[in-house]
């Protein structure tokens, strides 16, 4: 007989809260890392590739990587999505990469890949943290 | 690069991120992951068509 699982059952499979901190910058910083650490290691490794690519393939159409200026709104929320890409925007800014050329045809493009790269590692960082919450 | 390859590659990867986000299953993960591919070349063109008779 199956029974559905209970909120006390699902929270076994929680993990400590300073595990769980541990777990979401691994998972900031390089995509896919919470997963394989959660025992997602299929997905993780998918993550892993396609997320990196996203953000290289961004560079080499010219994007940017915006800097933190909020008295530009919309450059301030592309640079947070940048940062939530990890280590591909921590590396993009050790290596003075991104800085972007307006007039390049493939620009905006870049731009589409570098932002879009960065917000899908938030779901998978908040993906890993339901994993870890016992929740998925 | 065209811009309809860069619109493909651009879906490629979100469709696979999603595909593979969404289910849990490898077969779920490429069936989720190709309609989702599908669904986004196919938007692109019809509204690429329907700027080409309703241009802005």
């Amino acid at each position: 007989m199956t029974t559905k699982s209970t909120a006390a059952e699902r929270a076994r499979g929680a993990v400590e809260p300073g595990t769980l901190v541990l777990l979401c910058l691994a998972a900031w910083l390089v995509p896919g890392a919470g997963h394989i650490w959660m025992g997602r290691r299929q997905k993780g490794v998918v993550f892993l590739l396609a997320l990196p690519a996203m953000f290289a393939i961004g560079l080499l159409l010219h994007g940017r990587v915006f800097p933190f200026e909020f008295s530009e709104p919309l450059v301030g929320l592309a640079a947070i999505a940048n940062v939530l890409a990890g280590a591909p925007w921590l590396l993009s800014r050790l290596l003075e990469a991104g800085s972007g050329m307006v007039t390049a045809v493939t620009y905006e493009y870049g731009n589409c890949f570098l932002i879009v790269s960065g917000l899908l590692n938030f779901l998978v960082i908040l993906d890993a943290y339901d994993i870890a919450l016992g929740r998925k | 690069m065209t811009h309809f390859v860069l619109l493909v590659v651009f879906s490629f990867f979100v469709s696979v991120v999603f595909g593979v986000l969404l289910r849990d299953h490898p077969r779920q993960q490429l069936r989720t992951g190709a309609v989702m591919f599908g669904g986004f070349i196919a938007t692109a063109l019809v509204l690429g068509w329907l700027l080409y008779f309703f241009p802005l």
